[in-house]
């Protein structure tokens, strides 16, 4: 017999919300929430939503809920079932926010079955740091019976970590997507039927956290749309039960690159960003933008980032094949203005894009060589190494310029002939 | 001494090396993209994509199978801190 809710001061009784005759709602709402994981503003806060699921062979928890709201958790809980009918605990995404309650709930129902996804193992054991752990791997065509219903599992990696999953309850056609169309919007009428308005945060979301990885959104896509879900039960924000093939839909549509228009079939597209304290780097960046140009196919672009403001640029970058960058280098350091280009670019993916740096110095020209490793840690290709020039670039050293944007141009047709070296010869 | 020779397919450039170096070793020295993390083939972030010459890599211990495996790490992936150019052809690129 599950305990009466508890009833805190000033508020209402905690209880489990009903999604259907065998689903609850038994998460938390955090109103006073404006920033979320560092990066992501909110102006109302958010919820951190959780699902109980009562089969007739017991009981299934998808998710919990971020550790200072356990008790909130257990209390919604508590209204429903008893800790001894947990058969089953699904983790869907194994971020703190959603994981903070699971010690304790491993405590009080000891006797429960964790099932994650495959790529969520070793995350796990560093959650919980325990050597002993009991629990069932899944991917995508197994599920687990609760009787008169039963949960399926979709390997949806990456939206927006590697181990994150969605669970699918067949028999009343609802999806627990975890993050996946969910979005920091509090409101504790909790169905978007009833809800604010929260498109425009719901659309931040995906911007923020889904969009670097729009590939693995698609091929999650694929595998959810066939299921024609009649409700989508994120992690965060507004349970979807009024149309929810409309979310599907604006993933997809928001999965695609965001510039269309005006690109001709076959073209690679090159952006090149430079600053200049004196114009040496300049006087660089027009000899490369020279150089790449005098090869077919290649739409080059030059941008002076020091009047250029960073957010217009990243969906040009999201949509080019090549990115150079031209600074000088200030006290051992590349300048602020392109650490902040390349600190912005999180949201986007880069991986496989060309890269490569050039730019003038006084003394010793750090810069060229700490932004190379820079773009190799965000999965670019350097093919070429990069240019440096001793403060005023002589008629030779344009030429190198030139041959270095023609290089890199060559390099994005398949143009550039393959390169034998000697390991005893690099330096 | 033994040579072999490396490929970085992201790079393009191929580079012939003394059989028992590691492939990270020459992919730090020559540019190419595959990051590093520790070094010691724990943090599994130097995963590599080994697109030819499989046999002519070191076999994988115990500790990088484990490793790989806890990535999920395709059957032609390698840590590239861990494996070493035994000689031949081989040809490599981030994974």
């Amino acid at each position: 017999m599950a305990e009466p809710p508890v009833i805190s001061d000033n508020r209402e009784p905690l209880t489990a919300i009903g999604l259907s005759e065998r689903v609850y709602w038994i998460g938390a709402f955090d109103p006073d929430l404006r920033t979320f994981d560092i990066i992501l503003k909110t102006a109302n806060g958010t919820t951190y939503n959780a699902y109980l699921i009562r089969g007739s062979r017991g009981v299934a928890i998808v998710d919990t809920v971020k550790e200072g709201f356990a008790d909130d958790f257990f209390a919604r809980l508590e209204s429903v079932a008893d800790y001894s009918e947990i058969k089953v605990i699904v983790l869907n995404h194994l971020e703190p926010d959603h994981t903070g309650a699971l010690p304790e709930l491993m405590k009080r129902a000891p006797q429960a079955q964790l099932y994650i996804s495959q790529k969520a193992q070793s995350m796990l054991k560093a959650l919980l740091k325990q050597d002993e752990l009991n629990f069932t791997p899944v991917l995508t065509g197994d599920r687990v019976s609760l009787g008169d219903c039963s949960l399926e599992f979709l390997h949806t990696p990456y939206l927006h970590w590697p181990d994150t999953q969605c669970t699918y309850l067949p028999e009343e056609k609802i999806l627990f997507s975890g993050d996946v169309f969910g979005c920091h919007f509090c409101d504790t009428r909790l169905f978007n039927d009833q809800t604010g308005d929260f498109r425009f945060s719901f659309e931040y979301y995906y911007a923020h956290i889904m969009r670097p990885f729009k590939d693995y959104v698609i091929r999650a896509l694929d595998l959810i749309d066939p299921l024609k879900p009649q409700l989508i039960a994120p992690t965060h924000g507004p349970i979807l039960r009024d149309r929810p093939m409309r979310y599907i839909q604006r993933y997809r549509d928001m999965s695609q690159p965001s510039l269309t228009t005006d690109r001709h079939p076959g073209e690679k597209t090159l952006l090149i960003f430079y600053i200049s304290s004196y114009g040496n780097t300049r006087r660089m960046a027009e000899a490369v933008y020279a150089g790449a140009m005098s090869i077919p196919g290649v739409r080059v672009s030059l941008y002076d980032l020091e009047v250029g403001e960073v957010s217009p640029f990243i969906d040009l970058i999201e949509d080019a094949d090549g990115l150079l960058f031209g600074t000088p280098t200030i006290n051992g350091d590349a300048v602020k203005p392109i650490w902040d280009l390349l600190s912005s670019l999180t949201v986007v993916s880069l991986k496989n894009k060309l890269g490569g740096v050039f730019g003038s110095y006084g003394w010793s020209g750090e810069a060229v060589g700490l932004v190379e490793d820079r773009l190799r840690g965000l999965k670019l290709r350097v093919p070429v190494k990069g240019l440096r020039v001793k403060l005023i670039p002589t008629d030779e050293e344009l030429t190198n310029c030139t041959r270095f944007g023609r290089e890199l141009a060559e390099e994005l047709m398949g143009l550039r002939k393959a390169k034998v070296v000697d390991f005893a010869d690099l330096a | 001494m033994a040579k072999a020779n490396v490929t970085f397919e992201d790079i393009n450039v191929t580079v012939s090396v003394p059989a028992g170096t590691r492939v990270i070793e020459i992919s730090e020295k020559v540019g190419a993209g595959i990051t590093y993390g520790c070094r010691e083939g724990d943090c599994g972030t130097c995963i590599m994509k080994v697109t030819e010459g499989w046999q002519n890599l070191s076999e994988p211990s115990v500790l990088e199978d484990k490793v790989l495996r806890e990535n999920m790490a395709g059957k032609h992936n390698r840590l590239a801190c861990q494996a070493q150019v035994l000689g031949g052809t081989i040809s490599v690129k981030p994974a």
